[in-house]
């Protein structure tokens, strides 16, 4: 089994989601962080869409009346990436709100900096 | 090193019956202590994270490890494209082949999530409301977490949106934002006939409010959309959908005894409960969309 070549979409999504997953490791800025989490998750669309497609079909919608499970694409990934995107929506706003108020409490949005502080804080 | 050798070198002669250990404990005791520091000294993820070229070189190497592993996973999948893959199953020739009779749905994806999938997408729908309330709970304006710098800058922000020019921004927001809200709703009501549908609708919708509220500034909009209104089409479009799909439960899974009418596929008027649930789905990923907006720039809707 080679198929490397032929699947460039795949490949394209796991590197995709590697840089991402760098992203989210080497920033400390959180925002960047999340960033970094949306890359990760367009990878995963993608992955989906792409094992969606065969070659020479159209899209799901009915065309000129055929109803023939072999003229459409497999409309399953589309379902599935529709809620990926709901959920990434909803945990980017979510995690930014945070971040929102970690911002006002702090003053900084550097990660190693809002850990000092709040030691320092506990500390005292 | 050597203490080692000192041990294994008494004991040897205690197997060999030449002396007897009497504090041998001790020499365990200290070795593993010291093993066990080592270890901690080297592995410790402070350490790591204060070292920030090994950090990141460590990060770079997982990272490129993981997309390794995956490469070669992808190396094995079956062939991008081709009709015999295992995923072009029985189940999309189902959705396909029976949707129109089924669903009345001419799109077989709208037919599928709000038909087939329809509590799937209830609970999408659920998940976006539960996503503006923790930011509402998190970040709406109140006495306790707003400082009299913010409401200061909050009400210069109020005197520029009043009364700066901002011509381009606000002429073109006066032409634009009606054209995008229309072509949100064409997209919204043309759902189960066309690509598109409640979520990419409401988007467009909500990217129509915001570009209105960015260019004529909170107030304007709290003459029409107060957070009143928010709450009331979030909570009436999710209880409408609900309503909507309890149906199944009620007449059994497969519809029995209380069939909708799906018209002729292709009509506006089609498909069933398809139309309805676009639309408070439309309504409620809308009015999410604003509210984070409103929510992030004033803390208010």
């Amino acid at each position: 089994m080679n198929h490397l070549g032929t699947n460039f979409y795949e490949a394209v999504s796991v590197i995709l989601f590697g840089i991402g997953f760098m992203n989210l490791l080497l920033q400390n800025n959180l925002i960047k962080k999340f960033i970094g989490l949306n890359i990760m998750d367009t990878a995963v669309y993608l992955f989906l869409a792409a094992k969606g497609y065969v070659m020479g079909r159209v899209a799901p919608v009915l065309t000129d009346g055929i109803i023939d499970a072999y003229y459409y694409i497999n409309p399953i990934p589309a379902g599935l990436v529709l809620t990926g995107i709901v959920v990434s929506v909803s945990v980017t706003a979510f995690s930014l709100a945070l971040v929102q108020r970690l911002y006002k409490h702090y003053g900084t949005l550097n990660m190693d900096e809002i850990m000092r502080i709040s030691r320092e804080e506990e500390g005292e | 090193m050597e203490e080692k050798k000192k041990l294994w070198k008494h004991i040897k002669a205690w197997v060999d019956g030449e002396e007897v250990i009497l504090d041998a404990d001790k020499y365990i005791i200290t070795r593993s202590k010291k093993v066990k520091k080592d270890w901690r000294r080297q592995f410790s993820v402070e350490t790591i994270k204060g070292n920030t070229k090994l950090y990141g070189f460590l990060s770079v190497a997982i990272s490129a490890l993981f997309i390794g592993i995956m490469l070669s996973v992808v190396n094995d999948l079956p062939e991008f494209g081709n009709p015999s893959n295992p995923v072009d199953n029985e189940v999309m020739e189902r959705y396909l082949e029976s949707g129109i009779e089924e669903t009345g749905a001419v799109n077989f994806v709208a037919g599928m999530i709000l038909d087939y999938r329809a509590f799937d997408t209830f609970a999408e729908a659920n998940v976006l409301f539960l996503a503006v309330m923790s930011v509402v709970l998190l970040l709406k304006k109140d006495k306790q977490n707003y400082s009299e710098k913010e409401e200061r800058e909050n009400r210069e922000d109020d005197f520029f949106d009043e009364n700066e020019k901002r011509p381009i921004l606000k002429i073109g927001g006066k032409i634009l934002a009606p054209l995008i809200i229309l072509y949100g709703i064409y997209v919204v009501l043309n759902g189960h006939l066309s690509p598109g549908g409640g979520f990419s609708g409401g988007t467009i919708i909500g990217a129509g409010l915001i570009l209105y509220a960015s260019a004529y500034g909170q107030k304007k909009m709290q003459t029409f959309f107060t957070f009143r209104t928010f709450t009331l089409i979030c909570v009436g479009g999710l209880l409408t959908y609900c309503a909507c799909k309890s149906y199944s439960f009620f007449t059994g899974a497969n519809h029995v005894g209380f069939e909708i009418p799906k018209g002729i596929p292709g009509n506006i008027l089609s498909a069933g409960f398809i139309l309805p649930l676009n639309i408070c789905v439309g309504l409620i990923v809308a009015c999410t969309m604003y509210g984070f907006y409103a929510l992030f720039t004033k803390g208010d809707i």
